[in-house]
């Protein structure tokens, strides 16, 4: 039993590690496309039909590229800060699930990696290490503008971060479960986005800032810092950044979606549970899609402003609905 | 391997920073001249005390190409050549005031129809170098889009310049007496095209910057100059216009005819940003007001003086009349000599007032050139907009101002 089980969980967690590191890279092309169609453009299409080759293309001119060590830069932080980046957004997804149980060889499988009890924990704590890899990357690199992107990433982090912790506290108080699995299932009959729509819009406001993604860029606001914490980063380390804020993406959109959105749930599913990944793929593009959308019509706010926002609006608004779900629980149960 | 050199900035603006950069409280910053938000090759020192700006220190000059002495070693015809690398987003307003300099010194006749097509290349150029300018200052607070939305009603325009003189930016078309030659026969079209669209696509670029919150927040309260400190430092323009003062030279001082047409001069009283912004975008609409009026009545007629003593005759004529082959043959080769005097012409470019003073000795070379140009006056004002304001905001501010180096360096 060991042994097949340990095999199962190798398996898993290389599929895992594959599908988020081919998603980040296609995710890139989604992007560079979805953008191109809103601004007029056509995005990339030169390297295979439809540059479905693009980020191929852009992983070979990475992985080539010089790597430039700045003169006076703290050369061992400043080689570990990518890897601290990308790491946690590879392993935030661990908690996931991609679905019910389905039967492959006569064997039962379940779609996600583990279904531990503390699993919103687990992807709070994770998420906050990712942001010393910013912090640590800006100030090693021994450059003015990274580290401005640092400080900047830190007062954002701080700024976000409760608000994004009430968000989830909602979805919890209702299912009575920290698993996601449980969640995703106590969504069958209603999704939580028209139970805690406030949270909702808490999480996603709050995500975008999590993964430094327009109009909350500011760390890496190429217009004001050139390119914020990674200015100094070429070649395979820079693609590490790029990677993790991609995947972290991702994962943020899968994690609001077994949240907020049903997660694999879907109809048909109790039939064909092969159909879960399929519905939290479609769900997670959508979100990725809206995130681009935003990116394309909004401009950047002014870190002050996110400092201002994350704490005199949007937690009092996440605490406010967390209020009223626990009370509303409270005068159901009675 | 080569050897860096690390410069130190606070040294070598010592006198510049304040003490407290000295002693390390502040940072100094370098922003620029390669920098994505700084508009070409502006650099600035900033000192900075967290991310808010105690001091910024314009450094002006990497685009110096010495256009006002490479004038004086050029016949009046070759000079203008040069005057199209000036300000590069308004090369026919450039163009527009050389010409008109070189005719008052020489007292030339300018035909109806150049007069009118003069202040429709105008203002065509206004637009042209507003919606680079709406573009950019999209770019510099995040908003990306809106650029590529200018970009594609500019490529309209670049269109028409190409199809008037064969180049898309260094037109040289507006010349002293008239146009270089009459403009094609699908330019009405074109420019038709053109004003009937542009008011939508301007209502377009408004629904996403006017009234979005995310741009009120950057743009409100930012960068703020009084009327009177417009006047101490000799600011023009839109800048100008936002201080709540309707001065503007198509007004003031009519060129060209421009008496002739109905427009407004938009004006703001707050001074900052936003008023920069509205006025901006409001001067695109009077343009495309001017340009309704103009198109409808081009009177017909040359477009170039018939004073042979200054403009080379046409083709047809040259075959047939060995006194034009003569013109052709002098001011081609040596130039027209111009009446001793010195005059100084403004006109309004997008940037505000751009004026030339033109001094001649009788010669077929100018004596002196001189160009008073907009970007150079309102860079100045570039250190007191900044001061408390944030990093971010600085990038916004210098949108604002709508500098081009090539116009501030010459």
């Amino acid at each position: 039993m060991n042994a097949t089980l340990v095999i199962e969980w190798v398996v898993k967690s290389l599929v895992i590690i594959l599908v988020l590191t081919g998603g980040f890279a296609y995710t890139t092309l989604y992007e560079r496309k979805v953008l191109a169609r809103m601004q007029v453009r056509r995005g990339p299409n030169r390297a295979g039909p439809l540059g479905i080759l693009q980020p191929v293309a852009d992983g070979i001119k990475l992985i080539f590229k010089e790597e430039l060590t700045p003169h006076n830069a703290d050369k061992f932080i400043f080689t570990v800060a990518p890897v601290i980046t990308v790491v946690p957004a590879l392993v935030i997804t661990a908690v996931v699930p991609w679905g019910r149980e389905i039967s492959l060889f006569g064997r039962t499988f379940t779609l996600y990696l583990s279904n531990v009890n503390v699993a919103v924990l687990y992807i709070l704590s994770v998420t906050s290490i990712s942001v010393y890899g910013i912090t640590l990357a800006g100030w090693s690199s021994n450059n003015k503008y990274a580290t401005l992107g640092g400080v900047r990433a830190t007062a954002q982090m701080i700024s976000y971060e409760l608000a994004l912790g009430c968000a989830y506290i909602g979805p919890i108080l209702i299912v009575g479960s920290m698993s996601l699995v449980d969640i995703v299932e106590a969504q069958a009959g209603v999704w939580f986005i028209f139970l805690q729509p406030v949270a909702f819009l808490v999480y996603f406001l709050a995500s975008l800032a999590e993964v430094n993604r327009a109009p909350f860029d500011m760390p890496e606001a190429e217009q004001e810092l050139t390119a914020g914490y990674h200015t100094e980063y070429s070649g395979m380390k820079f693609a590490l950044f790029f990677m993790a804020e991609y995947i972290k993406m991702i994962a943020v959109a899968m994690i609001g979606v077994s949240l907020f959105l049903g997660g694999y749930l879907g109809p048909g599913i109790d039939r064909f549970p092969i159909l879960g990944p399929v519905y939290l793929f479609i769900k997670v593009a959508v979100w990725l899609f809206v995130i681009i959308w935003v990116r394309a019509t909004l401009p950047r706010i002014r870190y002050d402003r996110l400092m201002a926002l994350g704490w005199k609006v949007m937690f009092p608004l996440a605490l406010l609905s967390v209020m009223i779900t626990a009370l509303v629980l409270l005068f159901v149960e009675s | 391997m080569t050897e860096f050199r690390s410069v130190d900035l606070v040294k070598e603006f010592r006198h510049l920073v304040s003490e407290r950069a000295l002693t390390g409280e502040t940072m100094v910053l370098n922003m620029g001249p390669q920098h994505p938000s700084t508009h070409g090759v502006l650099r600035l020192i900033l000192e900075l005390d967290g991310e808010i700006v105690v001091n910024a220190i314009p450094d002006i000059g990497f685009l110096h190409t010495g256009v006002e002495k490479n004038m004086e070693a050029k016949t009046y015809q070759k000079a203008e050549v040069m005057t199209d690398r000036l300000d590069y987003l308004n090369p026919m307003g450039n163009n527009l005031v050389y010409s008109l300099a070189v005719e008052k010194l020489c007292d030339l006749d300018v035909p109806p129809r150049a007069q009118v097509l003069r202040v429709i290349l105008a203002e065509l150029t206004r637009l042209n170098s507003h919606l680079l300018w709406l573009g950019t200052t999209g770019l510099d607070v995040g908003a990306m889009s809106v650029f590529l939305y200018c970009m594609r009603e500019r490529e309209m325009l670049l269109d028409i310049f190409e199809m008037c003189s064969g180049a898309r930016m260094m037109t040289t078309y507006i010349r002293p007496g008239g146009l270089w030659r009459d403009v094609p026969v699908e330019f009405e079209d074109a420019v038709n095209r053109f004003i009937r669209l542009m008011p939508r696509q301007i209502d377009e670029y408004e629904a996403l910057l006017t009234n979005n919150p995310l741009f009120l927040e950057r743009t409100k309260g930012i960068g703020k100059i009084t009327n009177e400190q417009c006047h101490e430092y000799n600011i023009t323009g839109p800048i100008l216009r936002a201080t709540g003062e309707a001065y503007d030279l198509r007004k003031a001082q009519p060129y060209c005819g421009y008496e002739q047409f109905e427009f407004d001069i938009p004006t703001r009283n707050e001074g900052d940003v936003y008023a920069r912004y509205r006025v901006r975008i409001e001067e695109m609409r009077q343009s495309v007001r001017i340009l309704e009026q103009a198109m409808r009545n081009i009177p017909y007629g040359p477009v170039r003086s018939n004073n042979r003593k200054f403009i080379p005759p046409p083709r047809s004529e040259i075959g047939v009349s060995m006194e034009a082959l003569i013109h052709h043959f002098k001011i081609w080769t040596e130039g027209f000599p111009v009446p001793k005097g010195a005059v100084y012409v403004s006109v309004e470019s997008p940037r505000g007032e751009l004026g030339v003073y033109m001094e001649s000795d009788g010669g077929s070379k100018p004596y002196r050139v001189h160009y008073r140009t907009p970007t150079f006056a309102n860079l100045q004002i570039l250190p007191i907009l900044t001061r408390g304001h944030f990093v971010a905001d600085v990038v916004a501010i210098i949108a604002s101002i709508d500098i081009v180096l090539g116009d501030a360096d010459r």
